[in-house]
């Protein structure tokens, strides 16, 4: 049963990161955000007990939430970085590329870490290539608030299966929620010079 | 009573004080106030030595523990307390002084203080984490208000970010290794994730290109105080890791891979400042040198490499003070910081002027200023370990000269200004000082050799 939920969740993080990559609209991608959030809690409850693994799942709702009540109801990604590609298909091919080198590598780390679960591992890579492939190609706020803690979501997984320390735990929790609060002054920030 | 809640909490806790307080006059006094008080407390009292007050005796524990973990700072650690305090007094009235309104002293002592506890918090790995929540608390001092996040900014998060994924990994792989050689492969996956870690945190070549977009984008005060801080301790956090592992310390290749990364630093840093023409940049690449200059001293083994790093300490915070200062002084009114919009700017700024072109001056090594006996030492080690090292670090601080030339050019150049100074007393008596101190440091350095000479002790093995 776990097994099919691994296999369940894996896919929901594939889904999530490519979404990320494609939607334009920062509702789908706070959702997909949440999406992540949510599968980072499924593999990591696995490993630690559940009252420190939802500890994450709450701070994600959280960081969801903050993120949402910065926005405002018209925002969009309407106007795009110049310097790359924006198309769907670049985007596409890109996180293909991601999806392949994480699924190469992902047996190997998992051997090297001494990691049972290699399904945790490929989320854990996978969210973090999408993260860094998402910092490569976009300067947006909200889109590098969201990859960095879509990075930092995959760092999560794994550092959860070689690392158990509440104080950690509760650490990278703050963090997440400084990201997100970063993001709303920084948004609202925003905001405010398009109103001027 | 703990030396931590002292030293740590305290600040943490005025910090969200002052951030409360709405009048600046206010903060600002509580702010010099505070810090003065914190540098003077640790100089008069002593860590794990009892005190008699009358009747009463106390004791300063160096331990405070916190969630299972410790934070420690001992009599050692006081001299580098000292430094940073008084430094950020000078901050916090620099700040003032430059006429800086936003609310920059609460987030001063909130970074400092959370800063001090990376170095303090044992296991350091948990430093890491520690550093990132710093660098969150510093985006509301680099982002003006009302003005939309800059590229810099965003890379500044960004690449800072990066870092801490990678020296929390480091230093759980670093857990798992002893000297053995069983260890090898271990220990090579261990090295290139922190110095992943490190070239992130330290914004070594390529990463740093935040710095000089961030000083275009911030307020200059605010920035130089990133630029300060922040280098300062990620190089002591570097230095703990070399102190704590031998294996580190005793590389064959730590001392070429420091002094190539050192010289590209410099190198790239002085050829791009001789060749701009915006004056806040050259401040960034001379941020980006000063940075290099120390990963050259580190390449130096022995007690001497650890001596002239910490010598290069004091020059470079006074110069890259007094410089911000100038420059926000001289940019108050003025949107850009090209060369063609302060073109004649010294007949208006003089002080401004004079103090920042010594100051760029200063870090160059130019003799009779703070930076020359430290960077005339540093040339000499390097000369002695590798000619065509000494021949490119020439080359760089050439650069930097160029631009400091150029600048100087450009501020005294011919203009419609007439000869009006428009400072302030304030600000010209500060001007002044920074001037005078930058010249006694240069030609008096003994006067702060018994404050550095102590500050090597803070580590076990490392100048040892």
């Amino acid at each position: 049963m776990n097994l099919i939920l691994n296999y369940i969740f894996i896919m929901v993080i594939l889904g999530a990161s490519i979404g990320q990559m494609l939607s334009r609209d920062w509702r789908w991608n706070i959702g997909f955000l949440g999406t992540q959030y949510l599968s980072m809690f499924w593999f990591v409850q696995a490993i630690w007990p559940f009252n420190l693994a939802v500890i994450k799942l709450i701070s994600g709702v959280i960081v969801c939430l903050a993120l949402a009540t910065s926005q405002k109801s018209s925002a969009s990604f309407a106007n795009p970085e110049t310097s790359w590609p924006q198309g769907y298909l670049f985007r596409i091919l890109a996180a293909a590329l991601i999806v392949l080198a994480t699924l190469a590598i992902t047996s190997p780390t998992s051997n090297w870490l001494g990691i049972d679960n290699p399904l945790g591992t490929w989320a854990s890579l996978l969210l973090m290539g999408i993260g860094l492939l998402q910092l490569g190609i976009t300067i947006q706020p909200l889109r590098v608030i969201i990859a960095l803690l879509t990075l930092i979501s995959g760092f999560e997984i794994m550092y959860a299966f070689v690392e158990s320390s509440a104080l950690v735990a509760a650490m990278l929790v703050l963090i997440n929620l400084g990201l997100s609060l970063v993001g709303t002054y920084l948004l609202s920030v925003e905001n405010m010079e398009k109103i001027k | 009573m703990s030396a931590p809640a002292i030293w740590i909490i305290l600040p943490f806790i005025i910090g969200i004080i002052l951030w409360f307080i709405p009048n600046e006059r206010l903060v600002t006094w509580f702010g010099i106030g505070f810090s003065i008080l914190l540098a003077i407390a640790v100089w008069i009292l002593p860590i794990e030595i009892p005190i008699s007050i009358g009747n009463w005796s106390i004791k300063i524990s160096a331990t405070m523990r916190i969630l299972g973990r410790q934070l420690i700072l001992t009599s050692m650690d006081q001299p580098l307390l000292i430094f940073f305090y008084l430094t950020l007094c000078f901050w916090v009235v620099s700040s003032t002084i430059a006429g800086v309104k936003d609310k920059l002293i609460p987030y001063g002592f909130l970074i400092l203080s959370l800063l001090i506890s990376a170095l303090a918090v044992e296991p350091f790995l948990y430093a890491a984490l520690l550093i990132e929540i710093a660098v969150l608390v510093s985006i509301p001092l680099l982002k003006p208000p009302y003005t939309p996040p800059g590229r810099g900014l965003m890379r500044f998060l960004t690449f800072q970010t990066i870092a801490m994924p990678f020296i929390l990994f480091s230093g759980w792989l670093l857990t798992g290794i002893s000297t053995g050689p069983e260890e090898l492969s271990l220990i090579s996956h261990a090295a290139i994730f922190l110095a992943l870690g490190f070239v992130f945190l330290l914004a070594i070549f390529p990463f740093n290109t935040w710095i000089p977009l961030l000083i275009d984008e911030a307020q200059p005060m605010s920035v130089a105080f990133i630029f300060w801080i922040f280098p300062t301790i990620g190089l002591l956090f570097g230095l703990y890791f070399l102190d704590n592992y031998s294996w580190i310390r005793e590389s064959n290749y730590l001392p070429s891979i420091l002094r190539s990364s050192g010289l590209l630093m410099i190198v790239t840093g002085g050829i791009w400042a001789a060749f701009q023409k915006n004056i806040k940049r050259i401040l960034g690449y001379a941020v980006i040198m000063e940075t290099g200059y120390s990963l050259l001293a580190l390449s130096i083994n022995g007690a001497i490499g650890i001596d002239l790093f910490i010598g290069l300490l004091i020059p470079r915070t006074l110069a890259l003070f007094l410089w911000a200062l100038a420059l926000s002084i001289i940019l108050r009114n003025i949107s850009s910081a090209q060369f063609s919009s302060i073109k004649g700017l010294g007949r208006k700024y003089p002080f401004s002027a004079t103090v920042s072109i010594l100051s760029l001056f200063s870090l160059t090594g130019v003799p009779l200023l703070a930076g020359f006996p430290i960077h005339q030492s540093l040339w000499e080690q390097i000369g002695l370990i590798s000619f065509t090292g000494a021949i490119w670090y020439a080359i760089a601080s050439i650069g930097l000269f160029m631009g400091g030339i150029r600048s100087m050019a450009v501020l005294v150049a011919s203009s419609n200004e007439r000869f009006a100074i428009i400072e302030s007393w304030p600000q010209r008596i500060l001007l002044s000082i920074g001037v005078l101190t930058l010249l006694f440091l240069g030609i008096f350095p003994q006067w702060i050799a018994p404050f550095i000479s102590r500050l090597p002790f803070i580590f076990n093995h490392l100048g040892r």
